[in-house]
């Protein structure tokens, strides 16, 4: 029998029709919907006069458009008011569930799905969210898709998807101090550029992986998009069965021994065979920060802005001369020591309870600096209690820092939790384009331990001096 | 429900000689708010064309009236970031028809594709001569035949192939729906179920 890839055994198996020279249908077994990419796909199902296929199989939040501060209040602004409101009218009318604003297990979508149960090892999961890939971190194949493919998922929970490429990415060796899976991925993007992997799927596999938590590889499947790539997965191991086991409930698991010795099987055979194969020495990697446009344009903390985008020249194209100019950094320009405005931590990418337990062992016994404006947004309720019930909530307090509720926020600043123009954020996020958080936002892209140094410092900050051994 | 069909384009076209363009300068993301796919034209890169909120800038290439036309000529990686469909609908708003670039973003082409709105990729060369020469010549015409696939810059005869499956070929010449198609695959999904459940 031929060595397959983990990608290829769950692909294959979810396999409905394949079109000769064209994409496969492929069922979906997870639909996460929000309020931002799903009107106008339940519009379309309002003309055609068809139901929700599968309305079990689709979990709705609320995540994008909510504010961070007063969520008990009705929404001020109209608009984000209006496409709240409409999710609520839709999963009503098509028997969704819906963990909206003010439920007691709201949050930001790929947040939640992983803590409810519902992101499960071998699954085939989409969202109208390209972050969807984080789901990819307990073995599935999870992806981003566009308001009409949610449209097709919800009339008949299959989609149209030519098949993509496989990538293997091994990342060896252990991680240094005060170094995060955050800095793992923001490194690999930073040497393979904003479209490296464009057209594969991703496998990342090593010691350096395989010794995270289920958040930290969480954080790593989450931004495979930035590199271009369909998806990233993790293979399941321990570590995963260890996170399911844990959880109160299960969704159509009654019996989870039983399921674990199905999932066991859900690894890469020996010898299968990826059109790409890529690896990386994680004990070299320090900790990272962004300095461009886009999260490719990342270096060590301590490293020296490049003088060009193409490694072998000076020669910087105009493209990269703008991206600086918009950031009023410079070519050689080390950020060590550079002043900061805002510090933001939260979003689908590190917003979760090991991420503030991180910052929180940066600030603990220490004050947050005067100059900067903190934006702490936990990734869903249950991490907003939790942070209480460890007694976080309270060593943030003590700093000076405000905990706000859960949201999306300023990662895309869709509410009112916009980076003014020309201010430098530190965020635990995971895009740097221009305008982003604001428009004429600056925003450097980091870990928690990078953006809690920032925070008590009001510099760019290397953040190993501040972990004692 | 029927779309409209795409078969052959002649037409002017429009230069955005910048690589890497995310979704998020396509259409930022305070525009997503809307239930509708309506009015996006508007809003495509709001914050290039009326930067800081306030004037046009008429250095901006799409302010620029002298350049018109159904073809947008872009950079690398276009269409890269966020899955915002929105910024397909805002292209298409606009007027654009197809769009040329030698590498574009996955998930973008896919939203295109499913909105008739066609990505011919080319090589970075004749892109980059289709660039220089839109800027210098915005009378310059090119011809899309989808049937043959074939893009010709119609002043200098440079005639390439490119590349679509045949599948979302045809539901570009015919104007066919994907979700009809998959609504016609209904016993097939039920039946992947039944198969499914089985297999515990």
């Amino acid at each position: 029998m031929e060595a397959k890839t983990l990608f290829d055994k769950i692909w294959d198996r979810h396999v409905v029709h394949s079109i000769e020279d064209g994409p496969d249908v492929l069922y979906i077994d997870r639909h996460y919907i929000h309020e931002v990419t799903s009107p106008q796909a339940f519009n379309g199902l309002k003309e055609r006069g068809i139901p929700v296929f599968r309305p079990a199989s689709t979990l709705a939040t609320a995540d994008h458009n909510i504010p961070t501060k007063d969520q008990h209040l009705q929404i001020r602004d109209l608009l984000s008011r209006n496409q709240v409101e409409r999710l609520s009218e839709n999963c009503a009318e098509y028997g969704i569930e819906l963990y909206g604003l003010n439920h007691p297990d709201n949050g930001i979508v790929h947040v939640i799905g992983p803590e409810l149960g519902f992101t499960q090892p071998g699954m085939t999961i989409v969202c109208g969210d390209s972050h969807t890939s984080t789901h990819g971190a307990f073995g599935t194949i999870a992806f981003g898709i566009g308001t009409s493919e949610v449209e097709m998922v919800l009339a008949t929970q299959c989609i149209l998807q030519p098949k993509p490429k496989k990538m293997k990415i091994n990342v060896t060796g252990k991680l240094q101090k005060g170094v995060t899976s955050k800095d793992i991925i923001m490194y690999i993007i930073s040497e393979i550029s904003a479209s490296g992997s464009t057209g594969y799927f991703v496998e990342y596999c090593g010691s350096a992986i395989t010794s995270l938590s289920m958040e930290a590889r969480m954080t790593i499947c989450n931004m495979s998009i930035e590199m271009g790539a369909r998806g990233g997965l993790i293979a399941p191991d321990e570590t995963t069965f260890n996170y399911l086991r844990k959880l109160p409930l299960i969704p159509g698991i009654d019996d989870i021994e039983s399921s674990v010795s199905q999932w066991k099987k859900l690894q890469s055979d020996t010898g299968a065979i990826f059109d790409r194969e890529l690896e990386f020495d994680g004990g070299m990697i320090k900790p990272m920060i962004t300095y461009g446009t886009n999260p490719g344009m990342g270096m060590a903390i301590d490293g020296s802005i490049p003088l060009s985008e193409n490694r072998n020249s000076s020669e910087a194209s105009s493209s990269y001369l703008k991206s600086l100019d918009y950031m009023d950094l410079k070519p050689g320009m080390k950020l060590l020591g550079h002043p900061i405005d805002y510090v933001f931590i939260g979003s689908c990418t590190n917003g979760r309870i090991e991420d503030f337990r991180a910052f929180a062992q940066i600030i603990r016994g220490r004050k947050k600096d005067d100059k900067v404006t903190a934006l702490i947004v936990p990734g869903s309720k249950r991490v907003e209690e939790q942070m209480a019930a460890e007694g976080l909530t309270e060593i943030y307090k003590n700093a000076g820092f405000e905990v706000r509720q859960p949201g999306c926020s300023s990662c895309l600043a869709m509410n009112e939790d916009k980076i003014p123009p020309g201010k430098y954020a530190v965020s635990t996020s995971n895009r740097n384009f221009e305008g982003r958080q604001g428009p004429g936002a600056r925003t450097l892209l980091a870990s928690p331990l990078t953006a809690a140094a920032a925070a008590i410092t009001g510099v760019i900050s290397d953040p190993r001096q501040f972990i004692s051994e | 429900m029927p779309k409209e069909k795409f078969d052959i384009l002649e037409s002017t076209c429009v230069p955005l000689p910048f690589d890497n363009v995310d979704t998020d300068q396509i259409i930022p993301a305070r525009f997503l708010s809307a239930t509708s796919r309506e009015g996006f034209g508007d809003n495509l890169f709001r914050d290039w064309r009326y930067p800081k909120g306030g004037e046009k800038n008429s250095d901006f290439i799409l302010n620029n009236t002298a350049y018109n036309g159904k073809v947008l000529v872009a950079g690398k990686n276009f269409g890269s970031g966020s899955s915002r469909e929105h910024a397909v609908w805002a292209i298409y708003d606009y007027g654009f028809r197809a769009v040329i670039s030698s590498f574009f973003a996955d998930i973008f082409m896919n939203n295109a594709l499913n909105n008739g709105l066609l990505p011919i990729v080319i090589s970075e060369e004749l892109l980059k001569k289709l660039q220089d020469l839109v800027v210098k010549r915005p009378d310059t015409k090119v011809k899309i035949d989808l049937d043959k696939q074939t893009f010709t810059i119609m002043s200098t005869g440079d005639s390439v192939r490119f590349n679509i499956n045949s599948y979302k070929k045809e539901c570009l010449l015919k104007g066919l729906d994907d979700i009809d198609f998959l609504l016609s695959l209904k016993n097939l999904i039920t039946g992947y179920e039944a198969g499914k459940n089985l297999v515990k």
